[in-house]
């Protein structure tokens, strides 16, 4: 069973001269413990597509139903709470709240879901271990390098069990070993744990370790592959 | 945990927010100094003038304010006398009768206002013994009487000499008396000085044949920040014919020349404050622009907006609060060593003061009012400034901020 359904989703930008179609009817389904790289060059769609899949960015028109959930049928605060519940979330750069620990960071969403200190303490202790920062859980930020800075962006969209983590670009920042780092946890996590991903890239060697491609040109899908 | 995360955002930028800290810093000391001040001044300005003379209520026959004459003066009821000593915030209570009356040597005639008192009870209240600058103060029963140092010396008499008095008593009988004088009164105030003529209410009411009665009670309370519970007090059990009439409706000038002052001090530390809640709205405004791509994170992995703009409205209030409490760390100290030393003054400004029976000093007050208020504008400015992150969360786009 398909955990996302996207149903000929657009997104039309009317500034311009001509509206740019930035997503052009996308049809699209991810299954549970999916790895999937969304590839293309860059102004293909792939952030509105996230975005829009994600309920950061409204969809001109089309929909993205996620576990029955017509998601952007919800009202503001209601799609905050969805996403809250429902969607880990790693950007490309500046995840972190600056003047937290990076323990901070991640118990931060997992208060927000109300969950019990004890339930806190033991998650987050775990989730960033696992992401080799067992050492640094109380550093700030700007204690980190940029590799780790995603590593507990990763240990975050994991805090608050969600269905699937959307991550744009986020080895874009990174240098080559850091980018291999994010990209062995994010693989373990996903094999290990069955932890959906879908992250946008547009690198070759993240795009190598995928196991579904989907090729984004002009907001529109130009091929899915599965390995 | 907003209120951690708001303590800790509050000091990423450590000099901006002094400088905030340190604009309502000084606003809150300038304004608690002006109005502690103000107040302080003030509330002796009224102390002094209601210990002058009038008190700070007076219990009269309902007729007598708007028509001082001995026809509208009262007899006292032991009942209403225990209505008046039962309100335990009364500290003193005396009775006075005044009249006109013509004071006269062998050739030289003049009006003269004549006050009937209890002596040690009217010392008690007004010192008038204090003014007594020849001759002695007088006693019970004592036939003789005090008279102004002007008066005096316009019919040129001395103590020991004998005083005339001719008038016309209660229900206008003839009234005339001869009065030894007792001593001479040097009042600060001139007027005061031509017209005085003080003697025992007994025989004030003898001479004006009017046994018994009294033109008004005088009710003293410890201060004027006591004066109105006891003045409602008093107005709920005393009722016709008896009028009861505080310091303020009986000084109506004084009332007006505080609060015209008060007025220009209030503009001062509104204009102060208004500066003030525009520096604050300035490092509000740019601590919200610097953060957007933060809130537009915070808002995408699941943070209400709400607890957004609670977060930022938290640190308004630390400047606010820190502001405040610095503030009044500074003043009070001041305030303190003011209160016990007020500043005394010097020249036009004493002499007028002099003259009006106020002793020239510049008096501060420690009244919790002086401070709190400062802490409620600094509350309502702060507020107010929270709305603009308040509005600014509401109408985050985040998809937007998340590319800034
Ligand atoms: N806010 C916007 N207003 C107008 N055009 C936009 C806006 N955001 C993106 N676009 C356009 O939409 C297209 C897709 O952009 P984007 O989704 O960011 O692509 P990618 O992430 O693949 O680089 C581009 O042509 C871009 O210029
Ligand atoms: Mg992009």
């Amino acid at each position: 069973m398909s955990i996302i359904k996207v149903n000929k989703l657009s997104k039309i930008y009317d500034g311009a001269e001509i509206p740019v179609r930035a997503v052009d009817g996308v049809d699209l389904a991810f299954e549970q413990g999916e790895f999937t790289a969304v590839v293309g060059p860059s102004g293909s769609g792939k952030t509105t597509f996230l975005n829009a899949v994600g309920g950061l960015d409204r969809p001109t028109s089309g929909e993205v139903i996620i576990d029955d959930v017509d998601i952007w049928q919800l009202s503001g605060r209601k799609l905050i709470d969805f996403r809250l519940h429902n969607i880990g979330f790693v950007f490309q750069a500046y995840n972190l709240i600056p003047v937290m620990t990076a323990k901070e960071n991640v118990e931060f969403i997992m208060e927000l879901q109300g969950r019990s200190k004890e339930e806190r303490f033991d998650r987050t202790k775990s989730l960033l271990e696992a992401v080799g920062l067992g050492e640094r859980l109380n550093s700030r930020p700007n204690k980190l390098s940029g590799g780790q800075q995603q590593r507990v962006a990763v240990a975050r969209a994991l805090a608050s069990k969600p269905k699937f983590i959307l991550a744009d670009e986020p080895t874009a920042n990174l240098d080559s070993k850091s980018t291999e780092t994010l990209l062995d946890i994010m693989e373990t996590l996903n094999k290990e744990e069955n932890i959906t991903f879908i992250f946008s890239t547009h690198d070759a060697r993240v795009m190598k370790k995928a196991r579904r491609i989907v090729t984004m040109e002009d907001g529109k899908i130009l091929s899915d592959e599965r390995k | 945990m907003n209120i951690i995360l708001a303590w800790r955002n509050l000091w990423r930028n450590k000099r901006r927010t002094l400088i905030t800290v340190a604009s309502v810093f000084f606003g809150v000391l300038l304004s608690t100094i002006i109005s502690s001040m103000q107040e302080g001044s003030y509330s002796s300005m009224v102390d002094n003038v209601v210990k002058f003379y009038s008190g700070y209520i007076q219990v009269q026959n309902e007729e007598y304010w708007d028509n001082k004459t001995l026809n509208n003066s009262m007899e006292p009821s032991q009942v209403l006398l225990d209505q008046v000593t039962s309100v335990k915030e009364v500290t003193h209570v005396t009775s006075r009768l005044e009249s006109f009356a013509l004071a006269s040597s062998h050739t030289i005639t003049k009006g003269a206002m004549v006050s009937g008192v209890v002596p040690d009870k009217e010392n008690e209240i007004t010192q008038l013994k204090k003014w007594v600058v020849e001759g002695s103060f007088f006693s019970e029963n004592d036939q003789g009487v005090l008279v102004g140092s002007e008066l005096a010396k316009y019919l040129k008499m001395g103590v020991g000499d004998t005083l005339v008095l001719l008038g016309s008593g209660y229900h206008g009988v003839s009234a005339a008396g001869k009065f030894p004088i007792r001593g001479i009164l040097n009042f600060p105030n001139p007027e005061l000085n031509k017209q005085s003529v003080y003697m025992d209410l007994k025989v004030c009411q003898e001479f004006f044949s009017a046994d018994n009665l009294v033109s008004s009670l005088i009710v003293m309370v410890k201060d004027q920040y006591d004066m109105p519970a006891v003045f409602k007090k008093l107005k709920a059990k005393i009722s016709a014919p008896y009028a009861v009439l505080s310091w303020d409706e009986m000084q109506p000038e004084l009332v007006q020349l505080i609060d015209s002052d008060r007025a220009g001090g209030q503009v001062m530390i509104a204009v102060l404050y208004i500066l003030i809640g525009f520096g604050i709205f300035s490092t509000i405004m740019m601590l919200v622009a610097e953060r957007t791509r933060e809130m537009g994170v915070m808002v995408a992995i699941g943070m209400q907006k709400s607890k957004l703009a609670i977060t930022m409205f938290l640190e308004t209030v630390y400047i606010g609060i820190i502001g405040v409490l610095a503030g009044f760390a500074g003043s009070i100290p001041i305030i303190i060593y003011f209160y016990n030393n007020p500043i005394s003054l010097q020249g036009g400004a004493a002499a007028a003061m002099t003259e009006m029976g106020i002793e020239p000093y510049m008096y501060f007050t420690l009244q919790p009012s002086v401070f709190y208020r400062q802490a409620i504008i600094v509350f309502a400015i702060t507020s107010v400034v929270a709305l603009y992150p308040l509005f600014m969360s509401a109408k985050l786009k985040v998809n937007q901020a998340l590319k800034a």
